[in-house]
């Protein structure tokens, strides 16, 4: 070979390798801007649903306020009969998501109720949910409420007040019913947590021995009853009493046929209510669509929470809507805006009862999940014992934040949301500090849930079965 | 000629009379019945309600152009950024008016009850026809006939859930739903009275097919068909009527989109209009009624040779 030759050959040498450096270079450049930069929804046709409830702002906003469109997907939402009706429609596939009671993907992803792996990458509020009882009871309950200077009753009110009423329907043979929505709801835990803070028995449930009615050993006898349906239920005297989200406990001050006694907020403060859940198997199929689904959600969170509550007006205008919550202006806005009527005319401030974005409301914490996971073991739905470590593998199954994770960073990356907004990504361990803010005062830590369960005076502890 | 003006006079004078009294007699009823939603509507109220709804109807129409375009312009940006995208258009993913649940129940209804026909009509032939055929079935006709369709619902939404199984369907499978209980309660009153139609067809005729020789086919096309043509058509009014009282109620326990659907969520909302707007859906609903079934008439007297029977 000549020396011209060689050297051609080494300078072709050195061509080549430039040209592959340089795409090695782009590849790795295009690389990183495709991992920050979301691909395209896989599936882009969704639909979602839903219970007529205030709670369900997040999906309705995100939907009129195009950000489900500005992530390129189309959703259609449909309201559903029942809790039962939408899980079902979630599992086998005509629904593509919803929006769920907290303890329904748990329940469904250990078996209680229908098996299957669901999961929620975003949690949609705090709080909004309140105790209702009927005009008579309340007359009958009023006696044994403390009073303040002016005569309005002391909030919040406990169940201690409720406890003689029902001791006195119990002596005269007559079972004291009373209305929750679907037994995994967090409507049922809290009617439960409060009954029995105040002394009165909800019953046990034995899935073992095929009880799910959940009432043995029970004072009061608790009973599933659709949302909507809660005011005409109580009207008809089937139910004395009941726990559900609003609109339908203001509804009954509004048609005057019951009295709300305590709103969710003041038997725990700023509770997780609310989640929006999609099968495993959704998640996994089409990951683009999920991360973009929960950042429009989360937007729509934000714009429900934005300059303290701002937009919340404008939100219940949607929300009476027929094909949303379709319940009067006034009756939406009573507790949306702020405020909650009691007894007719004693309208109470409350500014935090419907939280959809304040307090990392959307955050999906293991926490969250692990105290409903605790009130399924202390009424029985979990029958048997389960270590702490079962409880964090259960929440983690089911509560994804890293889904939350990637949605946040993204918006944060394209100035949609601010990084100080949501809880630091980097150190954040899922599990909330120690909450002592509950009605009978007992403390929650996440990381201990057995040890949560010996605290309580009513409810199955370690080692007891039904 | 007096008498003449006197007898139109009355067709015109005394429905009206009957109107006047209808409504005078509701408003005050109305006005004294409370429910916890307010007083019951009256006249006035549902009057008001129609407004609204088509004002909504119109509103809607107005956003739905708007999707559109949205949804161009989305499509136009994406292939330039992404050239392998082949851009799909979607049907507007907003609320269903009430217009649209009334053309949604009406297309239900003619869908099911057309299936009910075909296959009702020849079945009804052969029974008819033959009388071992009309022994077989009686008892299977008069057991299946007098069940509601509510009873029906749960086994054709699970059947159908079960078998119709595609990813991307073509016809949503409410829509299925709905239809096939339609269907299946308005089968047997057309099944039997063409059947009894068929099986009293005047001997002379069946004679005078023996006589010619007529093929089974040819039989059936020129001597059985016209013959019974009046029971058939009978079969069909009160299957008719079956079939949108049937569906109504299919709509309201199964969640399908329809006329049903939507007085079941005015239901649930629990709005001070709802029961305006759940009153004003009833009107609607008796008022396509009787079209569906003055139709029927009307095509009942086009057809057939034996004017009596289309005359009630």
């Amino acid at each position: 070979m000549s020396y011209a030759r060689m050297r051609e050959c080494t300078i072709n040498r050195a061509y080549h390798l430039l040209i592959g450096l340089m795409l090695i270079a782009v590849s790795v450049i295009s690389q990183t801007v495709y991992a920050e930069e979301l691909g395209y929804p896989e599936k882009e046709e969704l639909k979602f649903g839903f219970i007529k409830l205030t709670d369900m702002a997040p999906i309705a906003i995100a939907y009129e306020n195009g950000y489900f469109e500005d992530e390129g997907l189309y959703v259609t939402i449909e309201a559903q009969a029942n809790w039962k009706v939408l899980l079902d429609g979630v599992i086998d596939g005509q629904l593509d998501g919803a929006h769920m009671l907290a303890g329904q993907p748990l329940a469904a992803t250990i078996g209680f109720g229908t098996k299957a792996h669901i999961i929620t990458p975003f949690s949609m509020d705090l709080n909004g949910n309140g105790i209702t009882v009927s005009n008579d009871i309340w007359q009958q309950m009023k006696e044994y409420i403390p009073k303040m200077e002016d005569g309005r009753p002391v909030h919040p009110i406990k169940a201690d007040a409720l406890k003689p009423v029902v001791e006195k329907y119990k002596e005269n043979g007559k079972p004291f019913n009373m209305g929750m929505v679907f037994p995994v709801s967090t409507h049922n835990y809290e009617l439960r947590y409060w009954l029995a803070a105040g002394g009165i028995h909800p019953g046990y449930y034995a899935p073992l021995k095929g009880d799910i009615s959940g009432q043995i050993d029970a004072d009061a006898l608790l009973s599933v009853t659709p949302p909507p349906q809660m005011p005409a239920t109580l009207e008809a005297g089937t139910i004395y009493g009941y726990c559900v989200g609003e609109p339908w406990n203001q509804q009954a001050v509004f048609k005057g046929i019951g009295v709300p006694v305590i709103t969710d907020y003041e038997i725990w403060k700023n509770n997780p209510e609310k989640v929006f859940g999609i099968t495993a198997e959704f998640a996994e199929k089409y990951p683009n669509t999920t991360v973009r689904l929960t950042r429009a959600l989360i937007r729509a969170a934000m714009w429900l929470d934005e300059n303290d509550n701002a937009n919340r007006p404008a939100a219940v205008k949607i929300l009476s809507q027929s094909n949303y919550v379709g319940a009067d202006y006034d009756v939406i806005a009573n507790s949306m805006t702020g405020t909650f009527e009691y007894e007719k005319g004693d309208k109470r401030e409350v500014p935090d009862f419907n939280v959809f974005f304040r307090y990392n409301a959307t955050y999906p914490y293991y926490s969250d999940a692990i105290w409903y996971l605790s009130q399924m073991r202390r009424w029985g739905q979990i029958a048997a014992d389960k270590s702490d470590d079962w409880y964090k593998e259960t929440a983690a199954e089911v509560y994804r934040p890293d889904i939350y994770t990637t949605a946040a960073k993204s918006l944060i990356a394209e100035g949609l949301a601010k990084a100080e907004d949501f809880p630091d990504f980097a150190t954040e361990s899922g599990f909330k500090p120690p909450q002592p803010e509950f009605i009978d005062g007992i403390t929650f830590d996440g990381s201990k849930p057995n040890e949560y369960l010996e605290k309580f005076p009513i409810g199955l502890k370690q080692g007891d079965e039904v | 000629m007096i008498r003449n003006i006197f007898t139109t006079l009355q067709a015109l004078v005394i429905p009206l009379i009957g109107m006047i009294v209808f409504i005078m007699l509701w408003s005050m009823a109305a006005s004294n019945i409370n429910t916890s939603l307010g007083k019951f509507p009256g006249p006035q109220a549902v009057l008001t309600q129609f407004s609204a709804l088509y004002t909504e109807h119109k509103a809607e129409r107005v956003k739905e152009k708007a999707f559109i375009q949205r949804q161009v312009e989305r499509n136009a940006k994406r292939v330039a950024a992404d050239p392998d995208y082949v851009p799909k258009m979607r049907a507007y993913t907003g609320k269903e008016t009430f217009l649209d649940q009334i053309i949604t129940s009406l297309v239900t209804v003619s869908c099911g009850f057309l299936l009910a026909a075909l296959i009702a009509v020849p079945l009804g032939i052969s029974i008819g026809l033959s009388k071992t055929l009309n022994t077989a079935f009686n008892p299977i006709i008069q057991i299946f006939k007098p069940v509601s369709p509510l009873a029906w619902l749960p086994l054709v939404t699970m059947v159908v859930s079960a078998l119709y199984a595609t990813p991307d369907p073509v016809v949503p499978k409410s829509f299925l739903n709905s239809m096939i209980t339609v269907t299946l309660c308005c089968l047997w009153p057309m099944v039997i009275n063409t059947s009894v139609g068929v099986a009293s067809i005047n001997i002379d005729l069946v004679n005078v097919s023996r006589v010619l020789r007529l093929p089974a086919l040819k039989h059936v096309q020129k001597i059985v068909l016209p013959a019974s043509i009046p029971m058939i058509f009978t079969g069909m009014r009160l299957s008719l009527g079956i079939a949108w009282m049937v569906l109504i109620a299919a709509e309201m326990l199964a969640q399908n989109p329809g006329l049903g659907k939507f007085v079941w969520d005015e239901f649930q909302n629990g709005s001070s209009d709802s029961l305006s707007r759940i009153l004003a859906a009833v009107f609607v609903i008796g008022f396509i009624g009787f079209l569906l079934d003055q139709g029927m008439r009307q095509i009942q007297r086009l057809l057939s040779w034996d004017k009596s029977t289309a005359s009630r």
